[in-house]
């Protein structure tokens, strides 16, 4: 092997961990806040991957009625939560706040899509439908198991997992997409072609970044959102709503999910299920996070990124098998550093 | 949970297998009933293993498939292989099976909290990844051409014949892990999901309970994948993958991960589900058949959120109620242990001092327990009661000072150690299983002293043994006069009837020594006057105790002797009536000068 | 007197089948210390949870005139009450100043950098750490970080519990100190202690509770030479002098 190939699979592997990075802070995030292993962050990069690709072909994708439906459901099981009688101003305001996105969403898809619009719009109309189902899946799946233990939303995670892997293949069927690039530049450092789309990755997870770091530094919601997470109780004192906290972490994970399938849905063939799959490598930087540490979680990801990249050229067979097999002694290490002490709950 | 049933249910249980049994010989019953029965068992065998695993055991496990694969591929490549006779490979599957389970359970068990099923999502599609990579598994394709079994010359190659093979197995595994449960071994893995703590207090090994929990659900995984290789007759990696370990998790689940009997309806009733989705979708919703996880992934949640306990307790409801069961016969206790003489000094404590980074929670504290007596540690919120008790049940290793009991040094002891040496202890916060029955939970006290292990549980060779135990745990609650709570679980027990109960898994040690982590608080009136009575009453049988507490009250009338801590120092020690006039400790409880 | 603030009637609040509170009446007049005192596991926490709507309770509730015994916590905060709850519940790996500016989660912003302020010049110490984290702090600053959360949602109602939790004597009277320059200010206190006569001397009127009844009310200044009261904490029959 020489420095050539070398550099060319580090470019690919940080390239590859600035998403599982991005995915990994997003995980972090959700667990902080609602205790929920969210399983399903990878379907939104599918989602979103897809839903731009379907623009890019000129049609209106499918996701845009599942976030219609998302939205209705989440109204439903809104209400039927609530003891008291549910009047129509109630409805309506409930129909406001989970389903009046998706509908604006759609109808916009319905009508720019055959246009075929400039990829900008395409994102932006993407993010649009996707982001919403984030809150409205939280309150379909995770709010009436709130007070479940960390296992209960666990299961309920994958099973979450499964009807979006389900309801993906539904809506977009079996066949792999790549969308266009956002741009079309292509330039070389040195030895190594640079495209236009990586710098997008590394531009975008930067930025991302940066807004989070000043999301949850510097604005208040931000840390309400931390303050949740560190002691529920004292949130809830100071008149913080668990509820509000968990939509909005949705919300944001929706968020980076579908930026994330937006970034790569040019770079490599997406299939319903392959956000899985990428979702999963997030998911190990955010273990080794302990699920709790940003900036661990980002360093972690980029080495997850370039050991896989290092992994496929050397033995490429047994990529996943070394990721994966990799995190079970950070795991062990994880819980005889935090001890046993969380044994006891959790059950 | 696993209590003997009743007659009725007995017969309905017996009644049922041989329904299931001369199934093959009723005419005119499809094929495709054996197909949906062999599935099921295939499936009930596994989720036997995850519900002890997981419902009781309280370890999820996203990677049970992987097991079933290690069976299925060991047969597959020694039969097709080497020829080797599918009856020999059973046992090589179970080998192989377990040396593998061996591996991963070794480090899986150490996991805490949610670590361990993240754990156990890992391993799980790693090993599915290397079963499709690995060349002499056949890459993706698999194995191909397995033989059949063979049963007296005759090759079971249909579904109706090697339904028998498949049931027998199930009904041998429903049995041998009811059995188990009801054993002491059963009981120490009953308690590790909610009472781990108290289980280890009172000498249970709980690491190497959770690695035997472990390696006999990946048996029983094994043994199924074992069956679905000779019953598919070709294997291939999908169905040893996360997805199929979810759906197994599903099916306990579905039932209601707690029993036996749940796992064996949640597999019955998700294999229907499933048999049933994959022949109607397709008409419903045109030839794509991906409805399925949509499905199955709605209905998890579904269940989750409107029956967290799974289906069982409404069958449960159905069948007819279960008897009472007897009072276990009373019969001799296992050998005693010598008690010393009244008066003696029994734990020594001296300058005992607990430092956490900058604080000092306990100050040099020394204090002498003699026997036959009742000694208080009390003080204040915050004066370091509890840290000395843990001190002493080697929960908290002191940062100096020594700790004598019985003229053993003990300070640097661990906690089974301690209660090898006879020291039982009861628990500020309640430490008992809920679900367990008041005499499940007083027996497991009794753990260190029998020595059944899972085989002779599994085989019901551990009879003489459990009389014993059981024997000695009913006197102890007749003894503490919990005698009509008996059968009840313990979840249904008021908070002093359970603090009651934590003293009669103590004296279930046969202790030398009682320790009691303030058994007083939250307690009515009416209950504290019982415990007192029951405490002065094991005092006058001779029994030595020492207890922490906050309220002064009750101690008063009862201890010989007290010791008071403020803030991490004794600031008094003596009898109640001095105690009572002390400034220094009237000052402490009733607040300084404002 | 004018209409209480907070009025309880016939509360119960049970953990499954056990009641920890049993028909508990107690009311706050507007701008009075009132105190619950009573031993341990008398119910005296468990109270003020169901008060503060942390924990669900049956009966009636009535806070500045309204029943607001359904509605959830965080409505009970916007109304203007504020719990500093026994285990002071800080965020304490934020640092001190984060954890004051959520206390005036629900104020607007320039509301929050007022009250701040006074907060600050009733607690100069905060102001000294205001950068450092929250679980850094000793026990007494944690008390007063809370107490200082607490008022930084400006409420009508703030209830104490335990407030003198393990500190140290000269740091508890401090921190009773702040207590009744707060009730001058105009807010009224609801106390439950443990520490019955730092409480008793401080409160208008006192309750004393026990296995989750009151079974003794009156002016605390009465109350403080009650020798029920001395029965309560040391039980028996002894001559020690309280007064």
């Amino acid at each position: 092997m020489d420095t050539t190939i070398l550099l060319f699979l580090l470019q690919d592997g940080l390239t590859n961990g600035a998403i599982y990075a991005l995915l990994g802070l997003a995980l972090v995030l959700v667990f902080a806040v609602t205790r929920v292993i969210f399983v399903p962050q990878g379907e939104f990069v599918a989602y979103g991957a897809l839903t731009l690709a379907t623009f890019d072909a000129g049609r209106a994708p499918g996701t845009a009625w599942l976030g219609l439906a998302f939205g209705l459901a989440a109204t439903a099981s809104e209400l039927s939560s609530e003891r008291r009688r549910v009047g129509l101003r109630r409805l309506l305001q409930s129909l406001a706040s989970t389903t009046a996105v998706p509908l604006l969403a759609a109808a916009a898809a319905f009508i720019v899509a055959p246009m075929r619009p400039p990829s900008w719009i395409s994102v932006l109309l993407t993010l649009a439908i996707i982001v919403p189902m984030g809150p409205n899946l939280y309150r379909i799946a995770f709010r009436p198991l709130a007070d479940g233990s960390v296992l209960t939303l666990f299961i309920a995670s994958i099973g979450v997992h499964f009807a979006m892997t389900g309801l993906g293949l539904v809506f977009f069927g079996a066949e792999g997409v790549r969308a266009r690039p956002l741009s079309d530049l292509v330039f070389s450092v040195g030895p190594i072609p640079v495209t236009g789309q990586t710098l997008f990755v590394y531009a975008a997870t930067i930025l991302a970044m940066t807004a989070l770091a000043l999301f949850f530094g510097r604005a208040l919601l931000g840390k309400a959102l931390i303050a949740t997470a560190m002691n529920r109780l004292g949130a809830r004192l100071v008149g913080v709503r668990t509820e509000m906290s968990g939509r909005l972490a949705f919300a944001l994970a929706a968020l980076i999910g579908a930026l994330s399938g937006v970034l790569i849905a040019p770079m490599t063939t997406i299939y319903y299920d392959t956000g899985f799959l990428i979702g999963l490598k997030g998911f190990i930087a955010a273990i080794i996070g302990a699920l709790a540490s940003y900036p661990v979680t980002a360093l972690a990801a980029l080495a997850v990124g370039i050991i896989e990249s290092l992994a496929s050229f050397f033995a490429s067979n047994f990529k996943e098998a070394i990721v994966f097999t990799l995190i079970i002694p950070v795991l062990l290490w994880l819980s005889l550093a935090h001890g046993p002490a969380d044994a006891e709950e959790g059950h | 949970m696993s209590a003997p049933g009743s007659h009725k249910r007995r017969k309905f249980a017996g009644g049922l297998l041989v329904l299931l049994f001369a199934l093959p010989f009723i005419p005119g019953v499809p094929v495709y009933w054996f197909t949906l029965l062999d599935n099921m068992g295939i499936a009930a065998l596994v989720v036997i293993g995850l519900v002890m695993l997981t419902g009781v055991g309280g370890m999820t496990s996203f990677g049970q498939a992987t097991f079933c694969g290690f069976g299925a591929f060991t047969t597959a490549v020694l039969t097709t292989r080497y020829g080797v006779s599918p009856w020999l490979t059973l046992f090589c599957s179970i080998v192989v099976t377990l040396a593998a389970a061996a591996v991963v359970g070794l480090i899986t068990v150490r996991l805490s909290g949610h670590f361990l099923p993240l754990g156990t999502l890992c391993w799980g599609l790693a090993i599915y990844f290397l079963f499709g990579r690995l060349e002499f598994l056949g890459r993706h394709d698999g194995v191909a051409a397995i033989p059949p079994l063979n049963f007296l010359g005759l090759a079971l190659t249909d579904s109706r014949s090697i339904f028998y093979v498949i049931w027998s197995f199930v009904v041998l595994a429903a049995l041998g892990a009811a059995n188990l449960l009801d054993s002491r071994i059963g009981r120490a893995i009953r308690a590790l999901r909610g009472a781990s703590v108290a289980a280890e207090a009172f000498g249970v090994d709980t690491a190497r309970i959770k690695l035997v929990v472990f390696l006999y659900a990946a048996v029983l995984a094994g043994v199924s994948g074992w069956l679905y290789a000779h019953m598919q007759r070709a294997v291939n990696p999908t169905p040893f993958g996360v997805n199929q370990s979810i759906e197994y998790l599903f099916m306990a689940v579905v039932g209601g991960a707690g029993s036996v009997w749940a796992g064996l309806l949640g597999a019955g009733l998700v294999t229907l589900l499933k048999e049933t989705l994959q022949r109607v979708l397709p008409f419903l919703a045109g030839a794509q058949a991906s409805f399925e996880p949509i499905v199955f992934g709605v209905a998890l949640v579904l269940t989750l959120q409107k029956a967290r306990g799974g289906l069982w307790p409404w069958f449960d409801s159905l069948l007819p109620a279960p008897d009472a069961p007897p009072r276990p016969p009373d019969v001799p206790a296992p050998a005693a242990r010598p008690q010393p003489r009244r008066g003696d000094a029994l734990l020594i404590v001296d300058k005992a001092r607990k430092q956490f980074q900058g604080l000092v929670a306990v100050n040099d504290v020394s204090f002498t327990v003699k026997a036959g007596e009742i000694t208080a540690l009390i003080g204040p919120n915050g004066a370091g009661k509890s840290t000395t008790f843990n001190l002493i049940t080697g929960v908290l290793q002191a940062t100096s000072g020594q700790i004598t009991f019985r003229g053993e040094r003990i300070e640097k002891a661990r906690t089974p150690a301690i209660a090898r040496l006879g020291i039982a202890r009861t628990f500020q916060h309640v430490r008992i299983q809920g679900d367990m029955s008041v005499l499940d939970n007083v027996a497991l006290g009794a753990h260190s002293r029998g020595s059944a292990g899972v085989l002779r549980a599994v085989l019901r060779l551990d009879r003489d043994e459990e009389r014993q135990l059981m024997a000695q745990a009913a006197r102890q609650i007749e003894r503490v006069g919990l005698g009509n709570t008996m059968r009840q679980p313990a979840a249904s027990l008021s908070l002093g009837q359970s603090r009651i109960l934590e003293i009669a898994r103590a004296l279930c040690l046969d202790p030398v020594l009682l320790l009691l982590d303030e058994p007083a608080a939250g307690l009515r009136h009416m209950e504290k006057e019982k415990l007192a009575q029951l405490l002065s009453q094991l005092r006058d049988e001779g029994m030595s105790v020492l207890l922490v507490e906050h309220d002064m009250r009750f101690v008063m009338g009862l201890a010989d002797q007290i010791t008071v801590l403020d803030f991490g120092v004794k600031i008094a020690e003596g009898a109640p009536m001095d105690i009572q006039r002390n400034p220094a400790v009237i000052e402490a409880y009733l607040g300084g000068e404002a | 007197m004018n209409a209480p603030l907070l009025e309880i009637s016939d509360l119960h609040v049970a953990y499954g089948k056990v009641e920890a509170v049993t028909g508990v009446d107690i009311a706050v007049a507007e701008g009075a210390i009132i105190t619950v005192i009573g031993a341990n596991g008398a119910g005296k926490t468990t109270l003020l949870n169901a008060i503060m709507g942390v924990l669900p309770s049956r009966g009636g509730i009535r806070f500045a005139g309204e029943a607001i015994d359904q509605t959830p916590l965080e409505s009970r905060v916007t109304g203007g009450m504020c719990l500093v709850p026994e285990r002071r519940e800080l965020f304490s790996g934020m640092a001190v100043e984060d954890n004051l500016l959520l206390g005036g989660f629900l104020r607007t912003r320039v509301e929050r950098a007022q009250t701040q302020e006074e907060v600050f010049t009733r607690f100069p110490r905060l102001k000294e750490r205001r950068r450092q984290l929250a679980g850094t702090l000793s026990g007494g600053e944690r008390q007063m970080l809370a107490m200082g959360r607490a008022l930084m949602a400006r409420p009508k109602l703030l209830m104490l519990d335990e407030p003198s939790l393990g500190l140290a004597p000269r740091i508890v009277a401090d921190v009773f100190e702040i207590v009744g320059a707060l009730r001058d200010s105009g807010v009224s206190i609801l106390l439950v202690e443990q520490n019955a006569r730092a409480a008793l001397r401080l409160a208008d009127h006192a309750y004393v509770m026990e296995l989750g009844c009151v079974v003794m009310q009156g002016k605390a200044s009465e109350m403080i030479a009650d020798k029920r009261i001395i029965e309560t904490y040391l039980g028996g029959t002894h001559n020690a002098d309280l007064a």
